[in-house]
Protein backbone atom coordinates (compact mmCIF):
# COMPACT_ATOMS: atom_id res chain seq x y z
CA UNK A 1 0.00 0.00 0.00
CA UNK A 2 2.70 2.81 0.94
CA UNK A 3 4.92 1.25 -2.30
CA UNK A 4 1.38 2.37 -4.24
CA UNK A 5 0.82 5.36 -2.07
CA UNK A 6 5.00 6.69 -2.71
CA UNK A 7 4.33 5.43 -6.63
CA UNK A 8 1.40 7.93 -7.17
CA UNK A 9 2.97 10.31 -5.48
CA UNK A 10 5.50 11.51 -8.36
CA UNK A 11 2.69 10.96 -11.01
CA UNK A 12 0.43 13.95 -8.93
CA UNK A 13 3.45 16.01 -8.37
CA UNK A 14 4.54 16.33 -11.68
CA UNK A 15 1.55 17.52 -13.78
CA UNK A 16 1.85 20.58 -11.90
CA UNK A 17 5.71 21.34 -12.68
CA UNK A 18 4.92 21.74 -16.72
CA UNK A 19 1.71 23.65 -15.58
CA UNK A 20 3.72 26.85 -15.72
CA UNK A 21 5.74 26.01 -18.79
CA UNK A 22 2.80 25.27 -20.51
CA UNK A 23 2.32 29.38 -21.09
CA UNK A 24 4.93 28.96 -23.76
CA UNK A 25 2.12 30.01 -26.15
CA UNK A 26 3.24 33.34 -25.96
CA UNK A 27 7.00 31.74 -26.97
CA UNK A 28 5.51 30.34 -29.98
CA UNK A 29 3.45 33.59 -31.25
CA UNK A 30 7.38 35.43 -30.46
CA UNK A 31 8.70 33.50 -33.36
CA UNK A 32 6.77 34.99 -35.89
CA UNK A 33 7.58 38.18 -37.88
CA UNK A 34 9.99 41.29 -36.96
CA UNK A 35 7.65 43.21 -36.32
CA UNK A 36 5.66 41.59 -33.41
CA UNK A 37 2.84 42.74 -31.06
CA UNK A 38 4.16 41.55 -27.53
CA UNK A 39 1.68 42.66 -25.30
CA UNK A 40 -1.68 44.57 -25.66
CA UNK A 41 0.43 47.85 -25.92
CA UNK A 42 4.01 47.31 -27.26
CA UNK A 43 5.78 46.36 -30.16
CA UNK A 44 8.84 45.04 -30.73
CA UNK A 45 11.37 45.72 -34.05
CA UNK A 46 13.23 43.00 -34.49
CA UNK A 47 17.17 42.66 -35.05
CA UNK A 48 17.64 42.69 -38.98
CA UNK A 49 15.29 45.41 -39.15
CA UNK A 50 16.85 48.76 -40.38
CA UNK A 51 14.66 51.74 -41.04
CA UNK A 52 15.95 55.42 -41.83
CA UNK A 53 13.06 57.91 -41.15
CA UNK A 54 10.87 58.95 -38.95
CA UNK A 55 9.21 56.97 -36.38
CA UNK A 56 6.10 57.84 -35.05
CA UNK A 57 3.74 55.77 -32.58
CA UNK A 58 1.43 56.01 -29.82
CA UNK A 59 2.15 53.12 -27.80
CA UNK A 60 5.53 51.16 -25.54
CA UNK A 61 8.19 50.52 -28.47
CA UNK A 62 11.03 48.16 -28.04
CA UNK A 63 13.64 48.48 -30.75
CA UNK A 64 16.48 45.68 -31.45
CA UNK A 65 17.21 46.78 -34.81
CA UNK A 66 18.60 49.81 -36.53
CA UNK A 67 17.15 53.01 -36.88
CA UNK A 68 18.59 56.07 -38.50
CA UNK A 69 16.17 60.12 -38.03
CA UNK A 70 13.87 60.86 -35.83
CA UNK A 71 11.85 58.52 -33.20
CA UNK A 72 8.50 60.28 -31.41
CA UNK A 73 6.88 58.49 -28.67
CA UNK A 74 4.38 60.62 -27.23
CA UNK A 75 3.80 59.52 -23.81
CA UNK A 76 4.85 56.08 -24.08
CA UNK A 77 7.96 54.36 -23.34
CA UNK A 78 10.48 53.50 -26.15
CA UNK A 79 13.37 50.69 -24.64
CA UNK A 80 16.33 50.07 -26.77
CA UNK A 81 17.51 46.47 -26.57
CA UNK A 82 21.00 45.38 -26.37
CA UNK A 83 21.26 44.91 -29.87
CA UNK A 84 19.41 47.98 -30.63
CA UNK A 85 21.35 50.80 -32.67
CA UNK A 86 20.04 54.15 -33.26
CA UNK A 87 21.49 56.81 -34.77
CA UNK A 88 18.62 59.72 -34.45
CA UNK A 89 16.64 62.28 -32.25
CA UNK A 90 14.13 60.54 -29.55
CA UNK A 91 11.40 62.07 -28.08
CA UNK A 92 9.52 59.79 -25.50
CA UNK A 93 7.71 59.79 -21.94
CA UNK A 94 10.21 57.49 -20.87
CA UNK A 95 13.56 56.03 -22.55
CA UNK A 96 15.40 52.93 -21.87
CA UNK A 97 18.63 52.21 -23.09
CA UNK A 98 19.80 48.55 -23.32
CA UNK A 99 21.91 49.40 -26.88
CA UNK A 100 23.55 52.11 -28.26
CA UNK A 101 22.40 55.50 -29.28
CA UNK A 102 23.88 58.40 -31.04
CA UNK A 103 21.78 61.71 -30.81
CA UNK A 104 19.93 63.58 -28.83
CA UNK A 105 17.19 62.26 -26.03
CA UNK A 106 14.34 64.29 -25.09
CA UNK A 107 11.97 62.52 -22.29
CA UNK A 108 9.28 63.82 -20.06
CA UNK A 109 9.69 61.31 -16.90
CA UNK A 110 12.88 59.61 -17.71
CA UNK A 111 15.83 58.45 -19.34
CA UNK A 112 17.42 55.38 -18.12
CA UNK A 113 21.17 54.12 -19.01
CA UNK A 114 21.36 50.33 -17.93
CA UNK A 115 24.70 48.30 -17.59
CA UNK A 116 26.04 47.69 -21.09
CA UNK A 117 23.86 50.80 -22.62
CA UNK A 118 25.91 53.90 -24.34
CA UNK A 119 24.78 57.47 -25.27
CA UNK A 120 26.17 59.91 -27.11
CA UNK A 121 24.17 63.15 -27.19
CA UNK A 122 22.75 65.32 -25.47
CA UNK A 123 19.58 64.20 -22.86
CA UNK A 124 16.64 66.57 -21.64
CA UNK A 125 14.74 64.73 -19.53
CA UNK A 126 13.57 65.45 -15.42
CA UNK A 127 15.10 62.07 -13.90
CA UNK A 128 18.31 60.26 -15.57
CA UNK A 129 19.23 57.19 -13.93
CA UNK A 130 22.95 56.02 -15.21
CA UNK A 131 24.16 52.57 -14.73
CA UNK A 132 27.58 52.21 -13.59
CA UNK A 133 28.59 49.97 -16.64
CA UNK A 134 27.20 52.51 -19.11
CA UNK A 135 28.72 54.35 -21.41
CA UNK A 136 27.27 58.31 -21.75
CA UNK A 137 29.23 61.18 -23.51
CA UNK A 138 27.29 64.43 -23.96
CA UNK A 139 24.95 66.98 -21.65
CA UNK A 140 22.30 66.36 -19.17
CA UNK A 141 19.88 68.55 -18.31
CA UNK A 142 17.09 67.80 -15.82
CA UNK A 143 15.18 70.86 -16.49
CA UNK A 144 14.65 73.15 -13.09
CA UNK A 145 10.73 72.45 -13.62
CA UNK A 146 11.27 68.69 -12.78
CA UNK A 147 13.63 69.64 -9.88
CA UNK A 148 11.37 71.77 -7.51
CA UNK A 149 10.51 69.18 -5.41
CA UNK A 150 13.95 68.34 -4.73
CA UNK A 151 15.26 71.76 -4.60
CA UNK A 152 12.34 72.07 -1.38
CA UNK A 153 14.35 68.83 0.24
CA UNK A 154 17.80 70.55 -0.52
CA UNK A 155 16.76 73.60 0.82
CA UNK A 156 18.22 73.58 4.01
CA UNK A 157 21.14 72.29 3.04
CA UNK A 158 22.97 73.34 -0.23
CA UNK A 159 21.56 76.83 -0.50
CA UNK A 160 21.51 78.99 2.13
CA UNK A 161 23.95 75.88 4.36
CA UNK A 162 25.78 75.55 1.31
CA UNK A 163 28.98 76.98 3.53
CA UNK A 164 27.13 75.05 6.44
CA UNK A 165 28.13 71.06 5.96
CA UNK A 166 31.72 71.48 5.88
CA UNK A 167 31.15 73.07 9.90
CA UNK A 168 29.18 69.57 10.03
CA UNK A 169 32.17 67.62 8.84
CA UNK A 170 34.32 69.00 11.42
CA UNK A 171 33.92 66.45 14.18
CA UNK A 172 33.43 63.81 11.54
CA UNK A 173 36.93 60.84 11.98
CA UNK A 174 38.39 62.25 8.39
CA UNK A 175 40.21 65.12 10.06
CA UNK A 176 40.88 68.60 7.49
CA UNK A 177 43.46 71.12 8.17
CA UNK B 1 27.07 22.96 -11.55
CA UNK B 2 24.11 24.05 -8.90
CA UNK B 3 22.05 27.49 -9.13
CA UNK B 4 23.69 28.78 -5.72
CA UNK B 5 27.03 28.29 -7.02
CA UNK B 6 26.45 30.22 -10.11
CA UNK B 7 25.34 33.15 -7.97
CA UNK B 8 28.14 32.75 -5.61
CA UNK B 9 29.88 33.12 -9.29
CA UNK B 10 28.33 36.23 -10.30
CA UNK B 11 29.05 37.67 -6.89
CA UNK B 12 32.80 36.68 -7.00
CA UNK B 13 32.85 38.50 -10.67
CA UNK B 14 31.12 41.52 -9.60
CA UNK B 15 33.35 41.97 -6.47
CA UNK B 16 36.34 41.70 -9.13
CA UNK B 17 35.21 43.96 -11.65
CA UNK B 18 33.59 46.83 -9.09
CA UNK B 19 34.66 46.33 -5.83
CA UNK B 20 32.15 47.84 -3.22
CA UNK B 21 29.26 49.25 -4.78
CA UNK B 22 26.78 50.74 -2.75
CA UNK B 23 27.90 49.52 0.42
CA UNK B 24 31.30 51.09 0.43
CA UNK B 25 31.77 53.79 2.98
CA UNK B 26 30.88 57.60 3.07
CA UNK B 27 33.54 60.08 3.26
CA UNK B 28 33.54 63.26 4.73
CA UNK B 29 34.68 66.25 2.15
CA UNK B 30 35.14 69.42 2.53
CA UNK B 31 35.95 70.77 -0.56
CA UNK B 32 32.72 70.16 -2.39
CA UNK B 33 30.38 72.49 0.02
CA UNK B 34 32.64 75.23 -1.17
CA UNK B 35 32.08 73.82 -4.68
CA UNK B 36 28.59 73.75 -4.09
CA UNK B 37 28.26 77.57 -2.68
CA UNK B 38 30.11 78.49 -6.11
CA UNK B 39 27.72 76.56 -8.27
CA UNK B 40 24.46 77.81 -6.00
CA UNK B 41 25.34 81.64 -7.10
CA UNK B 42 24.42 81.03 -10.48
CA UNK B 43 20.78 80.12 -12.32
CA UNK B 44 21.04 77.00 -14.19
CA UNK B 45 24.98 76.56 -13.58
CA UNK B 46 27.17 74.59 -16.18
CA UNK B 47 29.19 71.96 -14.48
CA UNK B 48 31.80 69.74 -16.54
CA UNK B 49 32.34 65.88 -15.21
CA UNK B 50 35.42 64.73 -16.38
CA UNK B 51 34.42 61.09 -14.70
CA UNK B 52 33.67 58.57 -14.49
CA UNK B 53 30.25 58.53 -15.19
CA UNK B 54 28.26 58.33 -11.80
CA UNK B 55 24.63 58.14 -12.03
CA UNK B 56 23.54 59.26 -8.98
CA UNK B 57 26.58 62.13 -8.90
CA UNK B 58 25.11 63.31 -11.96
CA UNK B 59 20.96 63.13 -10.40
CA UNK B 60 22.88 65.22 -7.64
CA UNK B 61 23.71 68.05 -9.25
CA UNK B 62 20.71 67.80 -12.37
CA UNK B 63 17.75 67.75 -9.60
CA UNK B 64 19.23 69.42 -6.66
CA UNK B 65 21.33 72.21 -8.42
CA UNK B 66 19.59 72.57 -11.44
CA UNK B 67 22.55 71.78 -13.44
CA UNK B 68 23.07 71.06 -16.52
CA UNK B 69 25.89 69.49 -16.74
CA UNK B 70 28.59 68.23 -19.77
CA UNK B 71 30.02 64.28 -19.42
CA UNK B 72 33.18 64.01 -20.98
CA UNK B 73 34.80 60.89 -19.47
CA UNK B 74 38.37 61.23 -19.67
CA UNK B 75 38.56 58.16 -17.03
CA UNK B 76 37.74 55.87 -20.66
CA UNK B 77 40.22 58.16 -22.49
CA UNK B 78 43.10 57.38 -19.68
CA UNK B 79 42.53 53.56 -19.69
CA UNK B 80 42.26 53.56 -23.32
CA UNK B 81 45.43 55.27 -24.16
CA UNK B 82 46.71 53.04 -21.23
CA UNK B 83 46.13 49.90 -23.49
CA UNK B 84 46.53 51.52 -26.86
CA UNK B 85 49.48 54.43 -26.37
CA UNK B 86 49.26 57.82 -25.28
CA UNK B 87 47.96 60.53 -28.11
CA UNK B 88 52.24 62.16 -29.63
CA UNK B 89 51.02 65.50 -29.44
CA UNK B 90 48.60 65.76 -26.06
CA UNK B 91 47.96 69.56 -26.52
CA UNK B 92 46.30 68.82 -29.07
CA UNK B 93 44.29 66.05 -28.66
CA UNK B 94 42.95 68.03 -25.24
CA UNK B 95 41.98 71.07 -27.16
CA UNK B 96 40.00 68.81 -29.65
CA UNK B 97 38.29 67.04 -26.92
CA UNK B 98 36.81 69.81 -25.31
CA UNK B 99 34.86 72.18 -28.04
CA UNK B 100 33.17 73.99 -25.32
CA UNK B 101 33.47 77.61 -25.68
CA UNK B 102 36.26 79.89 -23.64
CA UNK B 103 34.51 81.25 -20.59
CA UNK B 104 31.26 79.27 -20.39
CA UNK B 105 31.59 76.99 -17.78
CA UNK B 106 30.70 77.33 -13.94
CA UNK B 107 32.14 74.63 -12.87
CA UNK B 108 34.76 71.52 -13.41
CA UNK B 109 34.44 68.26 -11.77
CA UNK B 110 38.28 67.06 -11.62
CA UNK B 111 37.43 64.08 -9.61
CA UNK B 112 41.32 62.62 -8.73
CA UNK B 113 42.20 62.76 -12.74
CA UNK B 114 45.37 64.29 -12.49
CA UNK B 115 46.67 61.10 -10.33
CA UNK B 116 46.76 59.27 -13.34
CA UNK B 117 48.02 61.62 -16.19
CA UNK B 118 51.91 62.52 -16.93
CA UNK B 119 53.17 66.08 -16.29
CA UNK B 120 53.22 66.87 -20.24
CA UNK B 121 49.27 65.64 -20.92
CA UNK B 122 48.06 67.31 -17.11
CA UNK B 123 49.48 70.82 -18.13
CA UNK B 124 47.62 70.63 -21.58
CA UNK B 125 44.64 69.29 -19.87
CA UNK B 126 44.43 71.79 -17.19
CA UNK B 127 45.33 74.50 -19.90
CA UNK B 128 41.92 73.99 -21.54
CA UNK B 129 40.23 73.51 -18.20
CA UNK B 130 41.42 76.93 -17.26
CA UNK B 131 40.13 78.29 -20.92
CA UNK B 132 36.25 76.58 -20.61
CA UNK B 133 36.21 78.11 -17.32
CA UNK B 134 34.12 81.50 -16.95
CA UNK B 135 35.94 84.07 -14.42
CA UNK B 136 34.76 83.41 -10.89
CA UNK B 137 34.16 79.63 -11.65
CA UNK B 138 35.81 76.56 -9.62
CA UNK B 139 37.17 73.83 -10.19
CA UNK B 140 37.38 70.51 -7.35
CA UNK B 141 40.27 68.38 -7.83
CA UNK B 142 41.53 65.45 -5.68
CA UNK B 143 45.13 64.62 -5.65
CA UNK B 144 47.07 62.03 -3.77
CA UNK B 145 49.89 62.57 -1.59
CA UNK B 146 50.97 59.08 -1.48
CA UNK B 147 52.71 57.11 -3.26
CA UNK B 148 50.35 53.72 -4.01
CA UNK B 149 51.37 50.35 -2.43
CA UNK B 150 53.95 48.25 -4.31
CA UNK B 151 52.31 45.66 -5.66
CA UNK B 152 48.55 47.46 -6.04
CA UNK B 153 46.42 46.78 -9.01
CA UNK B 154 45.65 49.80 -11.16
CA UNK B 155 42.23 51.09 -9.76
CA UNK B 156 40.57 54.05 -10.28
CA UNK B 157 37.47 55.33 -7.86
CA UNK B 158 33.79 56.58 -8.97
CA UNK B 159 32.95 59.07 -6.47
CA UNK B 160 29.68 59.33 -5.53
CA UNK B 161 27.50 62.25 -3.92
CA UNK B 162 25.73 60.82 -0.94
CA UNK B 163 24.87 64.42 0.25
CA UNK B 164 26.57 68.26 -0.13
CA UNK B 165 29.11 66.79 2.52
CA UNK B 166 29.59 63.53 1.91
CA UNK B 167 31.48 61.04 -0.50
CA UNK B 168 31.33 57.56 -1.42
CA UNK B 169 34.52 55.96 -3.09
CA UNK B 170 33.58 53.27 -5.01
CA UNK B 171 36.89 52.11 -6.51
CA UNK B 172 36.91 49.82 -9.73
CA UNK B 173 39.95 48.58 -11.82
CA UNK B 174 41.32 49.76 -14.76
CA UNK B 175 44.90 49.71 -16.61
CA UNK B 176 46.48 52.88 -15.63
CA UNK B 177 48.23 52.69 -12.22
CA UNK B 178 47.97 55.95 -10.13
CA UNK B 179 51.69 58.21 -10.77
CA UNK B 180 54.36 59.47 -8.18
CA UNK B 181 51.99 62.15 -6.25
CA UNK B 182 51.82 66.18 -7.70
CA UNK B 183 53.15 67.99 -4.88
CA UNK B 184 51.36 71.71 -4.03
CA UNK B 185 53.88 73.83 -6.54
CA UNK B 186 53.35 71.55 -9.24
CA UNK B 187 49.85 71.92 -8.99
CA UNK B 188 49.74 75.23 -8.63
CA UNK B 189 51.56 75.90 -11.61
CA UNK B 190 49.76 72.96 -13.54
CA UNK B 191 46.58 75.44 -13.37
CA UNK B 192 47.77 78.87 -13.93
CA UNK B 193 46.00 81.24 -13.91
CA UNK B 194 43.71 79.28 -11.86
CA UNK B 195 44.04 80.04 -8.34
CA UNK B 196 43.96 77.75 -5.52
CA UNK B 197 41.23 79.52 -2.92
CA UNK B 198 40.70 76.22 -0.46
CA UNK B 199 42.53 72.81 0.02
CA UNK B 200 42.33 70.48 2.68
CA UNK B 201 44.54 67.44 3.53
CA UNK B 202 42.34 64.89 4.38
CA UNK B 203 43.75 61.91 6.54
CA UNK B 204 42.98 59.45 3.86
CA UNK B 205 46.13 61.10 2.51
CA UNK B 206 43.55 62.70 0.05
CA UNK B 207 43.98 66.46 -0.84
CA UNK B 208 41.32 67.98 -2.11
CA UNK B 209 41.60 71.51 -3.89
CA UNK B 210 39.72 73.80 -4.98
CA UNK B 211 40.67 76.67 -7.42
CA UNK B 212 38.80 79.26 -8.55
CA UNK B 213 39.24 81.37 -11.90
CA UNK B 214 40.14 85.17 -11.11
CA UNK B 215 37.48 87.42 -12.32
CA UNK B 216 38.25 89.13 -15.57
Amino acid sequence: MWKRDEAQKPTVSQPPAPAPVTPSQPASAASQPEFRRIERDMVNIGKSVVIKGELNGSEDLTIEGHVEGKIELKDHVLTIGPNGKIKAQVFAKAVIVLGEVNGNVTATEKVDIRDGGSVDGDIISPRVAIAEGAHFRGSVDMQRKGAQPAVATVKDTPKPAASQPAEKAQPQPTGAR
Amino acid sequence: MGLSDLFSRRRKDNTDSDAGASDAPAHPTKALPKFLATLNQRQQPLLLDLGPVVGQTLTFFGEQLGCKIFVEDLAKDIDRQAKEGKPEDPAAFYAQRFPQETGSIDGILCWDLFDFIDKVSGQALAKQLSRILRPDGALLGFFNTAEPAPGTKPHYTRYVVVDPSHLQHRPYSGQQPRLKPLNNRDIQRMFEPLRVTEQFLLKSTMREVLFRKPSA
